[in-house]
């Protein structure tokens, strides 16, 4: 789905989000009053520059709307591979961007992710996925690395990922693998409107996702290991 | 005597690092805690999934540790690996230690277990954001052979204060992968000089990437986190403002640069051809307040 049909669906009553080459945000009208929205759109590489723009539209909405929802809505196909994005230290400019959600969500902003078209590796990790929560659209393409890449990186024959991606979830693309796996938390389909006032209204405890990941058999391990290194007395 | 950082592996690191003999470790190697996810591709396990984490002190000081061990899969996170890290910034809540140190060596996301490791580093993430949001300063230690690469880069720029080497590489995205992927003419990964001078310590500490620039040298990272020690972290509006306008400030005064050394001369340093030449100590003094 396109980002302007995403919003007129998501916004019926109206939105005032401005476009600007890869970038949008701006607030749009829900059941319970106004939800900030911060996004990219045509699967964006996320370079310095775009990253330093979201964080700020973030701070924007800490200092002059206190409280207000934040909906993140990154379409993306990753952190951008430049040298010159290197140089200039493209993962502090993430990071950023990571902090200043932390900032919201500890000024007691709710925010969502809704990955609605593309959310690939360190594009996903510095936005939707520093989310309190993320949901998805059912068609939505989330992953790390696509297959061929994989198994040239890993040296394991493109064949073998296949098949073993068919009944593992942990390696391969696809946005089933990380609803199994606790990162999505559900798939939006039908009325979005809907879907986003229930979502604005569900309460939020902390982290959930090792737990979730759990209990749908996606990620058997990540909540007990955590919970011993927690909880262990020490030796 | 000086241990080298670099050469040293994560458990003799954290050995030399902290007070003589008072590690204690979580989750020990004998747990047999191995990641499920390897064997069905046929790649080797390690019994600590490439992690060591526990408690200790420093200078008499209770610290929590995670180190990771680059001889395993080059240090990289997988769901276990990052879930010990997770389960260890989480202690600290309870804790209350007087920090984190996280001597981080890695090169991002483990393949075989892409996304269950991506997941893990949000959660590492998360966790780091909120042991600062309860007052636990969060330090990082960089000088492995690895580096700190893809999800670890924007975890240990999450966190309150970076110490690098000369050695030490800090980026998102390695050379190797923006080679095979946008070409050797845009980074060429086996031009030595070329990668240590885009991610390596020196410029990472100029840039203000990294807080301190240590040689590589065990008890120079010990003498820098003690003194990292009373970091009061610092996420409130006003710190992430002034944050956002000092990267704002790094693109409008960098952005045009397409190598390290343009970036140096404006800086205003003298000769800045020679600062690969110079060791730790030469370098920080022809550089004294040229930082940006």
């Amino acid at each position: 789905m396109d980002a302007r049909t995403l919003l007129d669906q998501l916004f019926p009553a109206g939105h005032d989000v401005v476009f600007d080459g890869p970038y949008f945000a701006g607030s749009g009208r829900c059941g319970a009053g106004s939800v900030a929205v911060i996004g990219s759109v045509d699967a964006a590489p996320i370079g310095i520059e775009l990253a330093h723009r979201m964080a700020g539209a973030v701070l924007d909405v800490v200092r002059e709307h206190p409280g207000r929802p934040i909906l993140l809505a990154v379409d993306t196909s990753g952190q951008r591979l430049s040298h010159r994005d290197e140089l200039l230290g493209i993962n502090g400019y993430m990071a950023h961007l990571a902090k200043c959600i932390a900032l919201a969500r500890n000024r007691g902003h709710r925010v969502l992710g809704l990955v609605y078209s593309k959310a690939v590796s360190g594009g996903f990790l510095a936005s939707s996925l520093l989310a309190d929560v993320c949901y998805a659209l059912p068609d939505a393409e989330v992953m790390v690395m696509n297959l061929p890449a994989m198994s040239r990186v890993t040296k394991i024959a493109l064949e073998r990922l296949q098949a073993l991606s068919q009944t593992s979830p942990v390696f391969a693309p696809g946005v089933a693998n990380y609803l199994a796996m606790g990162a999505v938390e559900a798939l939006w389909d039908g009325d979005l409107a809907q879907r986003l006032d229930a979502a604005l209204a569900a309460p939020v405890d902390g982290d959930r996702r090792r737990a979730v990941g759990e209990a749908r058999g996606g990620r058997l391990l990540a909540r007990r290991v955590a919970e011993r290194v927690r909880t262990d007395a020490v030796g | 005597m000086s241990h080298s950082y670099f050469e040293a592996n994560a458990r003799e690191r954290l050995a030399q690092l902290l007070d003589a003999g008072s590690f204690r470790e979580l989750l020990p190697p004998g747990a047999r805690m191995t990641s499920p996810h390897l064997p069905p591709l046929d790649a080797p396990v390690a019994f600590d999934d490439g992690v060591v984490v526990g408690a200790g002190t420093l200078d008499g000081r209770p610290v929590l540790v995670g180190a990771q061990e680059g001889g395993f899969n080059g240090g990289a996170v997988g769901e276990v690996h990052g879930a010990k890290l997770t389960g260890l910034l989480e202690r600290a809540l309870d804790e209350r230690p007087a920090a984190v140190l996280l001597l981080v060596e890695s090169g991002g996301v483990r393949l075989h277990e892409a996304n269950a490791g991506l997941i893990g580093v949000s959660e590492v993430m998360r966790a780091v954001l909120a042991a600062r949001s309860a007052g636990i300063p969060v330090l990082v230690l960089i000088g492995g052979q690895y580096g700190c690469f893809g999800g670890m880069g924007i975890v240990s720029r999450c966190c309150d204060a970076i110490v690098i080497s000369e050695e030490g590489r800090l980026g998102l995205s390695g050379p190797e992968v923006i080679e095979t992927t946008c070409g050797v003419e845009e980074f060429d990964s086996r031009d030595r000089a070329l990668v240590w001078r885009t991610v390596g310590g020196k410029h990472r500490y100029l840039l203000g990437e990294a807080d301190r620039l240590v040689p590589d040298d065990i008890a120079a990272f010990r003498a820098a986190a003690r003194e990292l020690l009373d970091t009061r972290p610092d996420l409130s509006l006003a710190a992430l403002e002034a944050e956002h306008a000092r990267l704002g400030r790094r693109i409008d005064r960098f952005g045009d640069c397409r190598d390290a050394r343009d970036i140096w001369t404006r800086l205003g340093i003298a000769a800045p051809e020679r600062l690969p030449l110079l060791d730790t100590a030469e370098f920080l003094a022809a550089t004294a307040d040229r930082r940006a």
